[in-house]
């Protein structure tokens, strides 16, 4: 049948006749003829190429896992299962050295925290930093000129056995302006001296009555330890002069003293 | 002609249509497609050499991809899929290499 095309491939035929006789096998591969084993040919290439792009795009387009076999998958899961295990025992260990380093940051803060604290406590003593709380204020006007320099020194001392925590003197006060006079944190080391021009000498500020004390301690304690016979406001009145105490649930001391580091005492561990 | 243009058609096809693999078919479509192009280039050879003849080469396409298709299916079910179907592989492989090489001698006449 293929020495003898169908009248559909005469031409085609012709044309393969016209080139000669020169390679009548490949001619005979590439004229076309149309019997069932040529249409079956046709059909299994096609499918061939059909298969193999299918092939080639599925293994393009889901990576090598699609195509992998089933124990090659179950080995990849085992391995993925292991290298699993291993990460996460690594992220355990890392999170615990977080943690650790964390409640050791904690710590560091938790001492710094405690350090300020005790810095501000010992800053009152000694009066670097100002003190509020409640208290009262003692002003001792002394019209005549006769409080001298021991009876603010017995007054104070009057103030610190009644447990007072800040103290701070100031003069001269008037009513209306109570901020006028120069003022003086009172601390262990406050000396009181007669000046020679008049008023009180603390702690090398010469102060001029009315002298006011501005304390911070219990109210009540204070104001009874003022009040006693023999006590503040007597020795003051027994001079002629006035003792005035002004109790303040609000009282700021807020004369500061210069921190003077100790030339020879060196803490001792 | 008509069958190297059914073979464009097919990877035109291929091309088109982007058909999905079904899953039952995964692990034989690549066998499938080696044992099917050994039978393509023995084709070729046969036809080089002046025997070719439509019917073995239908008869021995099919069942190339049959076989290849049966011993990797067995393969799996004894649990040896993965090493039969290499076997399977390399076995076609060799077979084309030793094809192509006639074909070239065919050809080239070297």
């Amino acid at each position: 049948m293929s020495t003898d095309p169908g009248p559909t491939t005469q031409s085609a035929a012709g044309a393969q006749a016209s080139q000669g006789a020169e390679g009548p096998r490949l001619g005979r591969l590439l004229t076309p003829r149309l019997r069932r084993v040529d249409l079956a040919v046709a059909v299994l290439l096609g499918v061939l190429g059909f298969a193999a792009v299918v092939q080639v795009r599925s293994t393009q387009e889901d990576g090598p896992l699609a195509t992998a076999r089933q124990e090659d998958l179950v080995q990849i899961l085992d391995e993925l299962a292991n290298r699993n295990d291993r990460l996460r025992a690594e992220v355990s260990a890392l999170e615990q050295t977080r943690a650790d380093l964390s409640s050791g940051t904690g710590a560091t803060e938790a001492a710094l925290v405690e350090t300020r604290r005790r810095s501000q406590l010992l800053g009152v003593l000694a009066g670097t930093v100002a003190a509020r709380g409640p208290g009262l204020r003692l002003t001792i006007s002394d019209p005549d000129g006769t409080i001298t320099a021991d009876v603010l020194l017995g007054a104070l001392e009057e103030l610190r056995a009644a447990g007072v925590e800040a103290v701070q003197i100031q003069g001269p006060v008037t009513a209306g302006e109570p901020d006028v006079g120069p003022a003086v944190r009172v601390v262990a080391s406050t000396s009181f001296l007669d000046a020679a021009q008049g008023g009180v000498e603390v702690d090398g500020v010469v102060l001029r009555p009315p002298y006011r004390f501005t304390v911070v301690g219990e109210p009540a304690t204070v104001e009874t330890a003022l009040g006693i016979p023999g006590g503040v406001v007597d020795v003051v009145e027994g001079r002629r002069g006035r003792a005035a105490v002004v109790r303040d649930e609000d009282i700021l001391v807020d004369a500061l003293r210069p921190l003077t580091p100790p030339r020879y005492a060196r803490p001792a561990p | 002609m008509i069958p190297a243009l059914a073979l464009v058609l097919g990877v035109a096809l291929g091309l088109f249509l982007e058909p999905t693999v079904p899953a039952a078919l995964q692990p034989y479509l690549p066998i499938a497609v080696v044992a099917a192009l050994d039978a393509v280039f023995g084709a070729v050879r046969a036809q080089l050499e002046g025997i070719f003849d439509d019917r073995v080469f239908v008869v021995s396409f099919v069942s190339n991809v049959v076989v290849a298709g049966l011993v990797v299916f067995l393969g799996d079910q004894l649990g040896v899929g993965g090493q039969l179907s290499t076997g399977v592989v390399v076995v076609l492989g060799i077979r084309i290499f030793s094809n192509a090489a006639a074909i070239r001698r065919r050809v080239f006449h070297a």
